[in-house]
């Protein structure tokens, strides 16, 4: 009898258990919300297939099929030194360098800004909100003639300096959040201990908020690495192309022949993104960064 | 203040030297290359004059409003939103493989998600095999419909961002609140009009600003898919400054339609930072 009735009022606790940190109304709706979800995810993976099937396809077009015979020949077909390899070099040390150079400068900039009250700070982080706001590809134009001017053009260090200028705005943003969550009173302490502020900086403040440099440093080089615009404009020899731009060139006149090699190498190319994505996602949990990057 | 001097410099060199040098360019001949390339001279305001007299001007305008609000103010917003509440209610490993798939088409390099669009609308491609498989006749979307492809492949793109500002903004509501609400009756989409999306309208506001400006910016996903054309049809601001800057060689023009972006830009880049500035108070 009592052995008869103990499933069932588990079973009973734990639908109360579970139930209460859900919002009401949530069982009831749950079968067509999964319905509608999945339909909805249906849709955005939908493009994405073509990417997948047509690069192990040798004899790829647009359609999106199964592969007659699943091949890897598009892979080692684009996996040579002048087509792929050397601009995935160019894209990292683009990405890299405007990651390092933003991260350094965005440092710098927040620390006084978390620090230390002054009547600049405020009107200062405006106008770097407002920053963020500009439309890059609007000021491409005059990048362009600024850098005919400055004899710039075709330079990879002038091009890294470019886009760490532009995403510099958010990064101050989200570097200065990260340091205002870092508690005063242990550099306070470094100060007594007659550590000057950069050393304080270096020693105290940066170990401790190297999860939201993490970050930081992830989310412009990924930017970076997605950069087509800028590096279309900018730089105009093909040996300092990064991939984002020789894939454009390369199939934008051979596309019409090599449907599988451009899903292959638009697969290589997307990798290292999709890797650092899931890292910052799985390590900072979700919309971490985002939030950084949104609270006022 | 020191420390800020890096930053000061590489934004005051990079960022706002060229918007005093486009407003500046904007009123003059400057060219690509050949003799106003070198000596460009002051035409005052013939730039913008010539603006308003180009057919191409206002029907880029045109386009460039329905770019934005058909893909970034109805589709990824409202769509975003729909995502993040549906994640609510669904269960939690749906709600997990949905939001990746959503958020894969956000993080892929843009050139990659333009092929994949380009592929997707071709003639030949993915959509016109599932309408064909459902019966109906498919159409060659990036010439005869070219602004239907590019507002449903940036949609397509960036709602992801706006899916994840929600999903933020519906954790924080309070759920007593909502209890409260459908303890007294209140159906389901009076929950929604009068209890969360107040409750959220700061965030639809942020949002609706961020994705507004980002949606003025996209260039690469138009570019691709039907480089502006058939003739303009599909020509927002962004594509018609490129090619009158460098496919024409007429920078001044192109710097003249760019000052027009950088000032829409600006204004709406004021109108955000008032927005969090009034939530603050």
């Amino acid at each position: 009898m009592t052995t008869a009735g103990r499933p069932e009022l588990d079973e009973t606790s734990r639908r109360v258990r579970h139930g209460q940190g859900e919002r009401p109304g949530r069982r009831r709706g749950r079968g067509p919300a999964d319905a509608a979800l999945l339909l909805i995810g249906a849709c955005f993976v939908l493009p994405l297939l073509w990417l997948v099937f047509g690069s192990l396809d040798a004899e790829a077009g647009y359609q999106t099929r199964l592969p007659a015979s699943a091949s890897l020949a598009n892979f080692t077909a684009v996996l040579t030194p002048e087509l792929l390899l050397r601009p995935l070099w160019n894209s990292l040390l683009l990405s890299a360098g405007t990651a390092s150079v933003t991260l350094v400068a965005a440092v710098l900039a927040a620390y006084p800004l978390s620090r230390f009250e002054s009547r600049f700070n405020r009107p200062f982080m405006y106008s770097i909100l407002c920053g963020t706001c500009l439309p890059v590809t609007a000021i491409m134009v005059p990048v362009y003639g600024l850098f005919v001017q400055l004899r710039l053009l075709d330079s990879q260090p002038a091009t890294v300096l470019f886009m760490a200028a532009t995403a510099l705005p958010m990064a101050i943003w989200m570097t200065k959040n990260f340091m205002d969550a870092v508690p005063v009173s242990l550099e306070e302490a470094a100060w007594v201990d007659g550590a000057s502020g950069l050393t304080a900086l270096r020693a105290v403040v940066l170990p401790l908020m190297r999860q939201g440099l993490g970050v930081v440093f992830i989310f412009v080089f990924i930017q970076t690495w997605g950069n087509f615009f800028v590096p279309f404009i900018l730089l105009l020899s093909p040996s300092k192309q990064p991939a984002s731009v020789s894939i454009f060139s390369f199939f934008g006149q051979h596309g019409a022949i090599a449907y599988g090699q451009l899903a292959a190498f638009s697969i290589l190319y997307s990798v290292p993104v999709l890797v650092l994505y899931v890292l910052v996602a799985r390590g900072a949990g979700g919309s971490f960064a985002l939030s950084g990057a949104m609270k006022g | 203040m020191l420390p800020v001097v890096p930053s000061v410099l590489l934004i005051l060199l990079f960022l706002a030297a060229p918007i005093l040098w486009s407003f500046h360019a904007s009123f003059t001949n400057a060219a690509l290359t050949g003799r106003n390339a070198r000596n460009p001279a002051w035409t005052g305001v013939e730039n913008y004059v010539r603006l308003l007299g180009d057919s191409a001007f206002p029907a880029a305008v045109v386009l460039t409003v329905v770019f934005v609000a058909a893909s970034a103010v109805v589709g990824q917003n409202m769509l975003g939103l729909l995502i993040a509440g549906l994640m609510t209610r669904a269960r939690r490993p749906v709600a997990a493989v949905v939001g990746t798939a959503v958020v894969a088409a956000w993080v892929l390099p843009e050139i990659v998600a333009a092929f994949a669009a380009y592929a997707y609308f071709s003639k030949d491609g993915t959509l016109n095999q599932v309408l064909g498989g459902a019966g109906m006749a498919g159409a060659d979307w990036l010439y005869a419909y070219p602004m239907v492809a590019v507002v449903l492949a940036n949609i397509w793109r960036g709602t992801a961002f706006s899916m994840l500002v929600y999903r933020a903004a519906l954790a924080d509501v309070p759920q007593d609140i909502s209890e409260a609400a459908l303890m007294d009756g209140a159906a389901g989409w009076q929950r929604l009009v009068f209890i969360t999306l107040p409750l959220i309208r700061s965030s639809i506001a942020t949002n609706l600003m961020l994705v507004t400006l980002q949606t003025l910016a996209v260039f690469t996903l138009i570019w691709v898919m039907t480089a502006g054309g058939p003739s303009n049809a599909s020509t927002t601001l962004p594509v018609l400054a490129y090619q009158e800057a460098f496919k024409f060689g007429d920078i001044g023009y192109g710097t003249a339609i760019a000052s027009v972006l950088i000032v829409l830009g600006l204004v709406f880049g004021i109108a955000y930072v008032r927005l969090l500035r009034g939530d603050k108070r």
